[in-house]
């Protein structure tokens, strides 16, 4: 990772070092930020979801609460700190975002290796399903899918899981359709590798870095419809702490007490905007480890159509 | 040109039916039987037994999939139990104010986002390009709902100028119109923004400076022109995640649309609604990717006489 960033930083002979390139390592370390509080900040931070006390309701950010305690960022309507509803939600965030896109890779990058490699009938039998993902909006059916089941961390990954693969094997198989046609590839099959090999030696190693960079991309983007989802009281457990029923209570009490929906909706905003930044950078290093590697990542696959141009 | 139009024409037949598919399969698998659920906790085993009769449950799985493809197929879902009426009645009754929604939404995000693509297109890299980079950026990081809440506080708690939630005037669409539309904005800015840059490099635009056409004039006459193919693409295929965006921003707004129905819906457990929600929403996807899909041949001439190809 030090390497990749470095290496960024001094490839483009034309880029002159300004003494704001430090700046290039912002957003790791907002993201890093994050990724820290959500391990160890409820360790640190004492607050209990369940427990509520009337006589600190709506307390406005920097209010003492009775016990002598400081408010940082306001008390919700049955008194609970939003200082501590901001870090477990980072938990619940963090912890369902990472979930949700390792599933989400592991089954697209099988998919799209299998696809692009193997079979035209898999092919056939992959882009006519995901036509068929693809004719409901993703947060549409994580809606139902959540809301029909009991409700549960496990219920919430799957659901934004079920659409949430097809990115990732798209891009595998444009990357796996290039790589096959390769002398090295060529060399191996006629050596007698097995495919299995040849699959996971000389073709994964190509994927992996693109997949690294949709992952950045995608964890936004299932963090902002995990909120959601519980933004709407769908899915998680009424137990859980999570940015989008804090921001769901704060809609109520939006003229006497904003900090409620202000807070977390902010720092969701951050975090997924860091995130994006993130993954721009992983993908301008890896487009162009990609083009020195593999000849070309036909427009296809970048474009997201590929599946369905398929012969 | 008739032989993809059919093509695409099967395929969204073929979506459609999987589509339907889809559904039958996930409410069959939620936990719960449909019959207790319709009745209620209270209900007696004999009064769950006769409606699971009624209703078809006691058949095999096979011939309720079959009776289910083909009321499908006539628009039949059931009857609602939470409206006593026909599913599909309430769901296009809903239909209108989805449609008003998500059209104003539309229009706000390509006039704004063909202006600022077009503003930042101009200079590649210059100021303004820096800012409305980073506006895309934190458009289409924030979360819709978040937004309009916000937009709430700000124009109906603190300045008390727009209604913050239901139907009526005119100004009551501007507040979630307003919000469903910022994404999308930003992506139609980035897509104008990179096709502008494009087209400012072709033989065409050197073509019109030397015979004196000015910047202005280029801009708009040729470099707005050739961007609309990639814009009208863009937002046939953001159509879906358009919709989608709808579901939440109406829960915030309370706006009597579809996407309110179906969150109410499938909180109720009201399958018949979510049912012939989920494929009305699926049925104008499709609609929507089929015409996206053709309108290119009207818009690029290139495509339209087949030099392309």
């Amino acid at each position: 990772m030090t390497g990749a960033i470095t290496d960024l930083a001094e490839t483009p002979p034309v880029v002159r070092r300004r003494w704001w390139g430090f700046l290039r390592w912002w957003p790791a370390a907002v993201v890093g930020l994050y990724v820290l509080v959500a391990l160890v900040g409820p360790l640190l931070v004492d607050y209990d979801p369940v427990a509520t006390g009337l006589t600190d309701r709506l307390l406005p950010p920097g209010a003492t609460t009775h016990d002598g305690g400081v408010a940082l960022l306001g008390t919700d309507p049955l008194g609970r700190d939003i200082f501590g509803q901001v870090v477990y939600g980072a938990r619940t965030s963090v912890t369902i975002g990472a979930l949700t896109v390792a599933l989400s890779a592991l089954v697209g990058v099988t998919v799209g290796v299998v696809a692009g490699y193997f079979g035209r009938a898999v092919d056939a039998t992959l882009s006519r399903s995901v036509d068929i993902l693809l004719a409901f909006p993703g947060i549409v059916l994580a809606i139902i899918v959540a809301g029909l089941f009991d409700r549960s961390i496990t219920v919430v990954v799957i659901a934004l899981a079920l659409t949430g693969w097809i990115p990732f094997a798209r891009m595998t198989r444009a990357m796996a359709l290039t790589v096959r046609d390769r002398e090295w590839v060529a060399a191996a099959r006629v050596m007698g590798v097995p495919r299995r090999t040849i699959v996971t030696r000389h073709v994964l190693p190509f994927v992996l870095g693109p997949v690294v960079a949709l992952a950045a991309t995608d964890f936004g983007l299932v963090v902002l419809a995990e909120a959601g989802l519980s933004f709407l009281g769908i899915g998680l457990p009424p137990t859980s702490v999570s940015w989008g029923q804090t921001i769901a209570t704060g809609k109520e009490y939006l003229s006497t007490a904003w900090w409620i929906s202000a807070f977390p909706g902010l720092v969701l905003a951050l975090l997924v905007v860091h995130v994006g930044l993130l993954g721009d950078q992983f993908n301008s290093y890896f487009h162009r480890t990609g083009r020195r590697g593999a000849r070309s990542t036909s427009r296809r696959g970048s474009t997201g159509r590929g599946v369905e141009g398929s012969p | 040109m008739t032989g993809v139009v059919l093509r695409r024409l099967a395929i969204g037949v073929f979506v459609l039916w999987g589509a339907g598919t889809m559904m039958f399969a996930l409410l069959r698998l939620a936990p719960g039987d449909p019959a207790t659920l319709l009745l209620g906790p209270d209900a007696s085993p004999a009064d769950v037994a006769a409606l699971s009769e009624r209703l078809g449950l006691d058949r095999p799985i096979v011939v309720q999939y079959l009776t289910f493809l083909k009321d499908a197929a006539r628009l039949d879902f059931g009857d609602s139990f939470r409206f006593g009426q026909p599913a599909m009645d309430v769901v296009l009754g809903r239909l209108q104010a989805t449609v008003e929604l998500t059209l104003t939404a539309t229009v706000i995000a390509v006039v704004v986002g063909l202006a600022l693509g077009m503003l930042a297109g101009r200079r590649p890299d210059g100021p303004v390009d820096r800012v409305v980079s980073g506006l895309t950026i934190l458009l289409q990081g924030m979360p819709t709902f978040w937004v309009g809440i916000m937009l709430v506080l700000l124009f109906t708690a603190t300045l008390g100028l727009l209604p913050s939630s239901g139907t009526g005037t005119p100004a009551h669409i501007v507040l979630p119109a307003v919000t469903l539309s910022l994404p999308f904005t930003a992506i139609v800015a980035r897509i104008t923004r990179t096709s502008v840059v494009a087209s400012m490099r072709e033989p065409y635009v050197r073509t019109a400076r030397s015979k004196g056409l000015t910047e202005s004039q280029i801009l708009t006459g040729h470099a707005l022109r050739n961007s609309l193919v990639p814009v009208v693409t863009i937002v046939g295929l953001q159509m879906g995640a358009l919709l989608g965006g709808a579901v939440v921003v109406e829960n915030v707004f309370a706006w009597p649309g579809l996407g309110s129905l179906v969150v109410e819906s499938v909180s109720n457990r009201d399958y018949a609604v979510v049912q012939a929600a989920a494929l009305l929403i699926a049925a104008i996807i499709v609609v929507l990717n089929l015409v996206a899909d053709l309108s290119y041949s009207l818009l690029d001439p290139r495509v339209r006489t087949g030099a392309h190809r």
